[in-house]
């Protein structure tokens, strides 16, 4: 009928390339969430230096006395009150004429510690309470996620107020760990649910149960491993917090008694002469603000190696 | 619509029985006496721990006593503070000085976030972008009270720019200082909620479509980009409004403006316990409130959730 020829190009069939493509490299680099994180992370400057900034206060909060040999408590002398730095006092003196570094120092780990319970207990709570509101659903969930709205609708610094008031009589580190932690517990529980939420409708959580594995070893073993990225994310921010609201205590005078060294508690007794020697409250400011920012940027950091997607708005 | 506001109304009514619970647990469950921990650290007059026993109703069974507490609550009778006041009376007095503050603070930082959000997204990934978010991220870290002595200091007392304390008059003028610190620790959350929006807007549909059909940057960017990304950040503003009236004790204390979150920090300073936990009560039953509003508000602003 018709003269015309159509010429259809069919490629030779070359087996080999197919074997290449499908080919699996096991020497290549493994990947995986952590893995890339810590990629992206090792590129950024900012990273390294708040790194340093938390080993650094670590170090300082550990080991105190190896940063200063001068006592924060002892031969304070009122000839020195509110003095400027002098050789041996690089920063000065209170207006009790105390050292103004060394107080500094041997504040650290009082702040290092209130965040670090804080945190611990926060965790204690609000990840069970977050893992099996979600997992399990139905009434517990309703149960569960109603009692951490109550929690969570009282502002954490109100409740820590409260607390830290009427117990006036038993104030220190560990209580004022608790009166933050107990109310800020909330925040951890709904950001893990939502989390949970998502990861225990996959396919592997559903062969592992498929498998016989009972519901709560399968919650420990896969779910919870694969939900905990925002939380450490969470608890990381939250140390800064936590340091934060302890300093914001103290400087109301309801968080640690004179006897234990506070920054907050510094800030405060240095407000009363912030006109005529200022420095007394800039130095523990300072030193309060680099270490919240410090714990601030590293979980800013980290979550955002830790999402793909921000790496790709990049 | 309607059965969205019902149902949020009633998911808050348990919420408002277990803060005030809890509160009320708080204080008269814990070591000791609860009346003499009301008194924080003075001896009381054993006359005013009689009345104090009797104000709480403590010689009855603890589920009696904070039923007659919320009765007291919900007929406007919020006791007396150590001094004799009404504590209703101070509240009319103070709150709406605090409410005025927030409001400024809060404007202050919607319009922050919405400036240097919609600069950050249409930047993305330059410098100026990275320097805008290292920026907002610093100034959030801040310890609250440490800012505000920063620029107490600074623009109080030595350029004498503004008014060192507030005091009785609480003008507009006088609290701005404090309103732009305010918002200066907290515009970071909205910022990064406008630069998102407004990174995922430039590769919208509509704005190519837009650019497509010819029209300038100047008139894509604030009619077609900016405006579409303000809903978040609307709604993030006003609940960080419900926040910031429970939370401006120390602003206040340090400017002394004469607000509700002085007459807390005053109450902490003094040890005047029960003056805490009355305010303390009073704050967060307002922090529930407004984020049950900021709610309905986010379902009016926002055609596109659809609530069952």
């Amino acid at each position: 009928m018709s003269d015309r020829h159509v010429e259809h190009y069919v490629a030779p069939i070359d087996p080999a390339d197919a074997i290449e493509v499908d080919k699996v490299s096991l020497g290549d680099r493994r990947s995986n969430l952590w893995i890339d994180a810590w990629r992206d992370l090792r590129r950024r400057p900012l990273f390294y230096i708040s790194t340093a900034v938390v080993l650094l206060v670590s170090a300082v909060a550990l080991f105190p006395s190896l940063f200063t040999n001068v006592s924060p408590t002892d031969n304070c002398l009122l000839v020195n009150s509110n003095g400027g730095p002098i050789a041996g006092h690089p920063l000065g003196f209170t207006l009790q004429g105390c050292d103004v570094y060394s107080r500094i120092v041997f504040g650290a780990s009082t702040s290092l510690s209130v965040g670090i319970f804080v945190i611990i207990i926060s965790a204690v709570i609000g990840i069970p309470m977050g893992a099996i509101a979600a997992y399990y659903g139905g009434w517990i969930d309703a149960l569960l996620s109603r009692v951490g709205d109550i929690f969570f609708a009282i502002p954490y610094f109100l409740a820590a107020v409260v607390v830290m008031s009427v117990l006036s009589a038993h104030r220190n580190v560990f209580v004022i760990a608790v009166a933050i932690a107990g109310f800020a517990w909330a925040s951890l529980a709904r950001i893990l649910r939502a989390e949970v939420l998502q990861v225990k409708n996959l396919e592997y959580v559903m062969a592992s149960e498929a498998v016989g594995r009972s519901k709560f070893s399968t919650l420990l073993r896969h779910v919870l491993p694969n939900s905990l990225t925002p939380v450490i994310v969470y608890l990381t921010i939250a140390l800064g917090g936590a340091i934060t609201a302890e300093a914001t205590l103290s400087f109301l005078g309801i968080g640690l008694p004179s006897s234990i060294m506070s920054w907050g508690a510094d800030i405060s007794r240095a407000q009363t002469s912030l006109r005529v020697a200022p420095m007394a409250l800039f130095w523990p400011s300072l030193a309060l603000t680099i270490t919240v920012l410090a714990f601030i940027m590293l979980g800013e950091l980290i979550r955002d190696a830790l999402d793909p997607k921000a790496r790709a708005h990049r | 619509m309607l059965m969205y506001v019902g149902r949020r109304l009633l998911q808050a009514i348990p919420v408002f029985f277990g803060t005030t619970f809890l509160i009320y647990f708080m204080v008269f469950s814990m070591p000791g006496d609860p009346v003499i921990a009301l008194f924080g650290d003075k001896t009381p007059n054993p006359a005013v721990l009689a009345q104090v026993t009797a104000q709480y109703n403590l010689d009855k069974p603890f589920f009696v006593q904070y039923f007659l507490y919320l009765g007291n609550l919900f007929t406007g009778n919020l006791g007396v503070t150590f001094s004799g006041r009404d504590v209703s009376d101070i509240l009319a007095s103070a709150l709406p000085v605090t409410v005025k503050l927030v409001l400024m603070a809060v404007v202050i930082e919607l319009l922050l976030s919405i400036t240097v959000g919609l600069i950050s997204g249409l930047r993305k990934g330059r410098v100026l972008d990275h320097s805008n978010l290292i920026a907002a991220l610093v100034l959030s870290s801040v310890p609250p009270f440490v800012a505000l002595f920063v620029a107490q200091y600074f623009i109080g007392i030595k350029l004498g720019w503004a008014p060192v304390t507030v005091g009785a008059n609480a003008t507009w003028g006088a609290m701005l200082l404090p309103a732009i610190v305010i918002a200066l620790t907290i515009y970071v959350t909205g910022m990064r909620l406008m630069r998102g929006s407004v990174i995922e807007a430039q590769s919208a549909e509509y704005v190519r479509t837009a650019a497509a059909k010819g029209l300038s940057r100047k008139r894509i960017i604030p009619v077609h980009i900016a405006r579409n990304s303000l809903i978040p950040v609307v709604t993030n503003s006003a609940a960080s409004f419900g926040a910031l009236i429970a939370g401006t004790t120390v602003t206040e204390g340090i400017f002394n403006i004469p607000g509700v979150g002085n007459v807390l920090f005053q109450a902490i300073r003094l040890g005047e316990n029960a003056t805490v936990v009355s305010f303390v009560t009073i704050l967060t039953i307002i922090y529930v409130v407004v984020n049950i509003l900021v709610d309905l508000l986010y379902a009016v602003l926002d055609p596109r959730i659809r609530y069952v």
